[in-house]
Order: structure tokens, then sequence, then C-alpha cells
């Protein structure tokens, strides 16, 4: 049998006059975690100090109206229809446009992951014309689709197509090359691999990508908006910031914010059911 | 059903890897292959289960495989090569899905595989809920899914801890017992390569060569028996001082490199 002292006491002293003293802990921090209601303690908060600095009359309400007067405005929107009838121009464009960039961009994507041809053809292509802003395009795009829907929901396809196409070429390419191998070595055939491999092993990276290109998309139907638009959330901001009416451009911010966050959840919901397995 | 090695000489670009490799493996028997680090063990596996074009030389089956077999060339890969996004028994199955194999067919082969390993109560956990040695038996039931004539198996216990190598070691002897089924195991571990092999392959260093081919006697049964652990570690220890020298010059050159 082994023997060892059971008791701390009956471990060796340490030497002569020197006491014995605890390590220290020193594994402390590097491990953030966001509290459950620090966020929204935070929000409350800074809501609740810019209606007391509008309240107060500290801040002049032309130039920062306060919150209350933002949900006012929203409150009034909502009635009159005119909050439905911008949104619903604005939806239609992003929707579109997203639907036919990311479309483009997962076949393009597909492509450029698993053919020599199409990667060497399809990365050039992308390399050059990913970094052009695609607004600056919407002129281009009036002279050759005319004055309407299409050059709009275009810009917002361009724009959706290119990080589209990075994120699922990328995530074609993080596919652990020994899962593709394990599957040629049981004679599964090359479309199997690509929809039972490939297709949920890019999963993560194309969802990120969608993550990405629903806020392109809002940022350029905004811009698109503002530059040839009667209706739209985009044209609305510009029509209240021309007529001086702050608490209007804000409700659309505002409106434009709690949509970006609408698609931010629904992209949460899509990871939680598909990417279950992480 | 035999997996004949042919003058199997290969290399990547300028780099030498193996050279003129030929050996047999014969139905039911199983080759262990051994050498110093980098001498291409792994690779002449990725070369004799068609995953890897030889520069020269050639892979061959001769014979017909059992007539129950899907795949007679299997691998059980060291880093278990497991979907994650499937469930143990979705993995098992994954193989089956382009056989032609009907739905209640593919159930009872997978369930057969799940009871000789072990796994049937952990049917729908997901690979990452799973231990080491649990994946790397998913990855075994996979393979006897598709009744291998050959197994064809890349160190798959290196990424395991001792106890469940030790485990995983005797799930391999049971299986190999009836000689229904062959394997090429290729492991640095000369212990695991006496326990299990007939005849052991010891390669040189890079670029691989057969340097020797050493056919144990013993039976995998007769091979725990006291009076033959002697046996064993003499056997052990012949192969060691094969070895040893290159696998000190192999070093060297990976810390070179």
């Amino acid at each position: 049998m082994l023997e060892r002292p059971n008791d701390p006491a009956d471990a060796p002293q340490a030497d002569g006059d020197i006491a014995p003293a605890p390590v220290k802990f020193r594994g402390a921090g590097f491990t953030p975690r966001a509290g459950r209601y620090s966020g929204w303690i935070a929000l409350v908060l800074v809501i609740g100090l810019w209606q007391l600095a509008g309240s107060a009359g500290w801040v002049n309400p032309l130039f920062l109206p306060a919150p209350s007067a933002i949900a006012d405005a929203i409150y009034k929107l909502a009635l009159s229809g005119a909050l439905w009838h911008h949104l619903s121009y604005s939806i239609m464009r992003i929707g579109t446009g997203w639907i036919l960039g990311t479309i483009a961009g997962v076949i393009v994507g597909f492509a450029i992951g698993l053919s020599s041809l199409a990667r060497g053809v399809g990365i050039t292509f992308i390399s050059a014309l990913f970094p052009i802003p695609k607004i600056a395009l919407l002129p281009l795009l009036i002279l050759w689709l005319g004055i309407g829907e299409e050059p709009k929901i275009a810009t917002i396809a361009l724009g959706v197509f290119f990080s589209t196409a990075i994120s699922v070429y990328s995530g074609v390419d993080a596919v652990p090359r020994n899962l593709i191998r394990m599957a040629q070595s049981f004679n599964v055939p090359f479309h199997a691999i690509v929809r039972r491999v490939i297709w949920p092993g890019a999963l993560p990276s194309i969802l990120a990508g969608f993550r990405i290109t629903a806020s392109v998309a809002l940022l350029l139907v905004v811009s698109a908006e503002m530059i040839g638009a009667e209706f739209g959330i985009g044209a609305f901001v510009l029509q209240a910031g021309n007529l001086m009416q702050t608490d209007q451009l804000l409700a659309g911010v505002v409106i434009l914010s709690l949509f970006g966050l609408g698609v931010g959840r629904l992209i949460n919901l899509l990871e939680t059911r598909l990417l279950h397995w992480r | 059903m035999d997996l004949i090695a042919v003058h199997i000489s290969h290399r990547f670009g300028a780099l030498e890897v193996l050279d003129d490799v030929s050996f047999t493996v014969g139905s039911g028997e199983v080759v262990a292959i051994v050498g110093p680090s980098g001498c291409g063990k792994s690779t002449l596996l990725s070369i004799l289960g068609g995953l890897l074009q030889p520069s020269e030389g050639l892979a061959e089956l001769r014979g017909t495989p059992p007539p129950d077999s899907r795949n007679p060339l299997t691998f059980v890969f060291q880093d278990f090569a497991l979907l994650p996004w499937c469930t143990v028994e979705e993995n098992v199955e994954f193989p089956l899905l382009h056989t032609g194999l009907g739905v209640p067919e593919r159930r009872a082969v997978v369930d057969d595989a799940l009871r000789r390993t072990s796994l049937s109560d952990f049917r729908r956990t997901y690979p990452k809920q799973l231990s080491g040695g649990m994946r790397q038996r998913v990855g075994i039931a996979r393979a006897l899914a598709v009744r291998p004539a050959i197994l064809l198996m890349d160190e798959p216990l290196s990424a395991l801890d001792s106890q469940t190598r030790e485990l995983l070691m005797e799930d391999f002897i049971r299986l190999l017992a009836d000689g229904s089924m062959g394997a090429v195991y290729v492991t640095h571990n000369l212990e695991e390569a006496v326990r299990l092999a007939d005849r052991i392959v010891v390669l040189s260093r890079r670029p691989g060569r057969v340097r020797e081919v050493v056919t144990i006697l013993l039976t995998r049964g007769e091979r725990g028996d006291i009076d033959a652990r002697g046996k064993l570690l003499a056997l052990h220890g012949d192969l060691w001082s094969l070895i040893r020298e290159e696998a000190i010059d192999a070093e060297r050159e990976v810390q070179h490199a």
C-alpha cells in the first residue's frame, strides 16, 4: 500500500521561520460575459437622461427631439397609415433585392468553392468589383433600367451578391477536407457530398453572411430611396430632414433600427434552428 | 479478398515519400504498418484506399468481396471524421444512403452496427456530446455498417487517452476475431501493432521502403496468455531496435525542417 499524509498538518513542514501562504489566484479575467439585464438597464438610463434633457429644456428640441416626441411622431405616422405605406415600399425593395442577390451569390459562391475554373475567374472579378460602393452605380443603373423600382432593387441585389458570394465560398473552403475524403471513401456521389457535407458545413458562414447582407441591404435601400424615390423610409427621412421635422426624421431612424433588430432576431432564430448541432 | 501494394512510390513535389513499397494483405489478415515519423505510413494507406493517386505503382484488389459488402475498402480515421450536424445513428447511416438500400434495411444495418459497438443507447446523441473514445466507436460502427472486406485504420487510437485506447483495442480484437474482415492498421505504437497484427510491415525513414516484414505466429487469443507475454515483449524490443535509430534521425530531420 502507498502511504500518504491525509491531514495537511501531517504534510512536511516548510523551512524554519517561513510561514505557509496560500497560493495566490491568478486566473481571473479574460472571460467577458454580458449580464442578462445590463444592456437594457443602460438603454433605459440613456433614454431617461435624453428625455430629462428634453423636458428640462437643456437641448433645443429642433436639434434633438425628446424620446417622447419621437414616440408620438411614430404613433401619429402609424395612425395615419403613412408609416405602413413607406415601410411597405422599403420592405418590397429590400426583400426583392436581397432574394435576387442572395440566390445569385449562393450559386456563384458554390461555383467558386467547387470549381477551379469558376474560382480562377470569379475571385478576380469579385476582388475587383466588391470594393466599389454600389450606391455609386445607381445613376448608371437608372440609365440602364429606367426610373422605377428596378435600379433600386438592382443596387441592393448587387450589394448583397458580393458579400453573399464571398461568405459562401469562404464557408465551402472552411468545410473540413477530412469530412469530404470520408464521404469519398464511402463512394458517396458528388451531388450528395455537396448536399450532405458541404452545404451543412458551410451553413455557419453562409448565415453569418446573411447577417452582413441584411445590413448592406438596409443601408442601400435608404441610400437609394434618398436619391430617387417618392416613398420608402429613406425618402421619408430625407423629406422630414428637408422640412426640419426632426421628430419625424428620428422616427424614421428608430423604425430603421427596429427593422434591423427584427432581421437580426430572424437570423438568430434561423441559426438556432439550423445550427443547433454547434 | 486480397489487397496488394504493387511497387508503390509517391512524391509530393520534390519530396519523395514512398519508394517501391510492395506487400499483400490476405483475406481476413491484419497487417500493421509501422515506421518512424514522416515515413509515409498514412500516405501509403490513402493510396491503398484510393484517396490518393500514387506517383508510381498501384494498389490492387484480388478476389471477390463478400456478397453483402457495400464498400470493400473502408477507412477508420484518426480524427473520426464524423459529421457534427448528424446524430450518431445518422452518421452510421450516412454511407448507406446511396447504396440503394430501403429504409427498413438501412435501419436494421444501423441497429446491428450500433449494437456491435455498444452505441445503441447513444443513437440520438450528437458527436460533440461524446467523448473521444465514443466518437471513434461511431467511426467504427459506420465502417461496420458497410460490411467491409478490409478495414483501413489510420492511427485510430492515437487521439485517445490510454484507458480509452485499451478499451477500443479490446473492441478491435473482438471485431477481427472471426477472420471475416481483414485490416491494414497504421500506427506508430509498436505495442498496438504487436497485439493486433498477423504481420507487421516495418517501413524505413523517408522515403519509406519496406525494411522488414515480421510475422507473428501467435493467434490474437494466445497473445493474452501470460506465457506469451515474454515473446511479445521480445518482439516489441526487436521492432524498436529496428526503428530506433531511424526514429531519432527522423525526429532531428523534423526539427531542422
